[in-house]
């Protein structure tokens, strides 16, 4: 399995390959954030002069930054508790109970996600206008929520189908309920599963766009994603890429941070759902 | 545990009797299993069920100021049956529909093609076992965990017209602008996106083939090409037109990165959502509803050619997946618990 220096050496290279092709555009977007603004068009690998101006720019002015994030934690947050609250009940149902239908209600559920998301939201749209949902919470939430819930059941479903029955159905001759049985003997087992879950969810909640840019039009609701795509420059006309750099870096580091630390879950999950 | 964790999946009586209480708890299951359900079904027909229907119904009318027969002017929703279909592929709209069309479905061949090449290129190399794998595994996450939008914002950025792509190609391209390069850094920045992540779900697959397959494969005489295409490339298949159907009904509704690259409404890179979703933005909902109705049934359609054709499963999958995980996880897991 070693082999010869040379197969050796080509591996190597193709390793190197492969990490340079993830890594060097997202490199670059975290170098460009540090130049100085006057140096942002400098194409050297390396800043001539470290600088933080760029981030300081992101927070100041009238970007509503500061704002933006916080309507992002909680749009990415409730859309990952909902779904977790509403697909583990699904999920239990679809992997431990019998009915007839079961494999059609999953095939249904697993059907939605290919949905465009445009479909969904011209209807939608016209609804929360008339409601006067528009620049809401909700408005975002819900939408994300039909996406985030099929993918969530049915990775759900994986986990909770792995679980032994036998642990179950001792603690039910011993007296528990089944909900008993399931709260206290499944959710602690499945916790593994749920935590992989919660963070596909949350990335995936986080990084959603089309819906975040069609539901809110007032500056103080935007979520980040969108934010970020709207900033403006100083002259107005020219785009301040250095500022969305910095910003772009400011939301995706930590994102890239939590993926590297639960890595192992995360490819866990992904290979799992099959699916994004 | 094989029989117990069976008898789900085979959901025959004779397979349910085993169960002490089984059979008088039937009802009581089923009752459980509606109430269970309804919670994700409830949310389901109200976000993607109700807005299909009203979509359609939508689609069928047409919004503004019109003339009554008396002349009068009408403002609201006016039903105009297929007009809005018909407007679509013909009058003065319909070389924009043609040209979303065909944009759409140039992205998605030659994005799926190439992200499927790179993709089975780097789980090959990953699934050498050398040391920095770790790290490779680690680095194919993060074009995956930037969101779409913001890698829209860094390529944009990197094919500035003095950027980093023409620094690097020693060219003038003005990538951003209209025209071919708008598209092919769409093709480009899409493609670094999503590939690793092909990769990652390829590996995944090429895991789960048994080592002493391609022994015996070296001691009957055949080659690495003959192995991949002989051995790798069937026993992978399935994963892998799995990950394909995916990313192809993925473009298809491609928004963020063309939006955000290049702009809304710019002809080289409309899709069909982005041409829909301006619709919707300028308040006509009729023709934006008509023009989602149009890429659903695309996407319907091509989702329904390629499992037919190709035999890509996903419920089978689905199935398969929940079975198949048993059998390699608990190696994994063995091998977590020495650790």
């Amino acid at each position: 399995m070693t082999g010869s220096p040379l197969k050796r050496t080509l591996s190597s290279l193709g390793f190197a390959a492969v990490a340079v092709y993830c890594l060097a555009p997202f490199y670059w977007m975290v170098v460009s954030a540090f130049r100085r603004p006057q140096d942002q068009f400098d194409n050297s690998p390396v800043p001539a002069r470290w600088s933080s101006e760029n981030f300081s720019a992101v927070f100041s002015g009238d970007n509503g930054f500061g704002r933006a994030l916080l309507n992002s934690v909680v749009v990415a947050g409730t859309t990952t508790v909902l779904t977790l609250l509403i697909g583990t009940f699904t999920a239990y149902a679809l992997a431990r109970l019998d009915f007839r239908f079961k494999n059609a209600v999953l095939g249904l559920i697993v059907a939605t996600t290919m949905f465009p998301g445009i479909s969904q939201l011209v209807p939608l749209l016209k609804l929360f206008t008339e409601i006067k949902w528009i620049n809401t919470y909700q408005a975002m939430v819900l939408p994300s929520l039909g996406f985030a819930l099929p993918l969530s059941v049915w990775l759900l479903t994986a986990f909770f189908r792995q679980l032994p029955f036998e642990l179950e159905q001792a603690a039910m001759v011993d007296g528990c309920t089944r909900g008993q049985a399931f709260r206290k003997i499944i959710v602690p087992l499945a916790a593994p599963g749920l935590f992989t879950t919660a963070i596909l969810t949350f990335i995936a909640a986080w990084n959603e766009f089309l819906i975040a840019l069609s539901m809110v039009n007032k500056k103080e609701m935007q979520t980040a994603t969108v934010a970020i795509s709207k900033f403006t420059g100083v002259s107005g006309f020219d785009q301040p890429f250095g500022t969305q750099m910095a910003a772009g870096a400011i939301v995706t580091v930590p994102l890239i941070a939590v993926v590297l630390v639960f890595q192992r879950r995360i490819v866990a999950g992904l290979t799992a759902g099959g699916v994004k | 545990m094989t029989t117990t964790e069976s008898a789900p999946a085979a959901g025959t009586a004779a397979a349910r009797a085993p169960r002490g209480r089984a059979r008088g708890d039937v009802q009581g299951t089923r009752r459980l299993a509606a109430l269970l359900l309804s919670p994700t079904l409830l949310v389901l027909a109200l976000v993607i069920g109700y807005p299909v229907l009203a979509g359609f119904r939508e689609s069928l009318y047409s919004r503004g100021e019109g003339l009554d027969a008396d002349g009068f002017v009408v403002e609201g929703d006016r039903f105009v049956g297929l007009g809005n279909y018909t407007a679509i592929f013909q009058g003065d709209r319909a070389d924009a529909f043609w040209n979303a069309f065909s944009n759409t479905t140039f992205f998605t061949l030659t994005t799926v093609v190439l992200e499927t090449v790179i993709g089975v290129a780097m789980a090959l190399i990953m699934q050498q076992a050398f040391r920095g794998r770790a790290l490779v595994r680690a680095s194919i996450l993060v074009p995956w965990a930037i969101p779409t939008a913001i890698s829209g914002l860094l390529w944009r950025w990197i094919f500035q017209a003095d950027g980093a792509a023409n620094a690097v190609l020693r060219q003038e391209i003005l990538w951003t602008a209209d025209g071919f390069p708008a598209k092919t850094a769409v093709v480009i920045a899409e493609v670094w996106k999503t590939s690793p992540f092909i990769g990652l779900l390829v590996l995944a697959g090429l895991q789960m083939i048994p080592r002493d397959v391609y022994e015996a494969a070296r001691v009957d005489g055949a080659g690495p090409v003959q192995q991949f295409f002989r051995i790798t490339l069937p026993l992978v298949k399935p994963a892998l037109l799995v990950a394909v159907l995916f990313r192809m009904l993925d473009v298809l509704r491609m928004f963020d990165l063309p939006a955000v690259l290049i702009g809304v409404n710019q002809k080289s890179v409309e899709t069909l959502t982005m041409i829909a979703w301006f619709e919707a933005s300028n308040l006509r909902y009729g023709s934006a509803a008509a023009y989602a109705t149009v890429l659903f049934l695309y996407i319907a359609l091509i989702a329904y050619l390629f499992v037919k054709l190709l035999g890509a499963d996903i419920i089978g999958e689905a199935r398969q997946k929940n079975r198949r995980p048993r059998a390699v996880r608990t190696p994994r897991g063995g091998r977590r618990a020495a650790a």
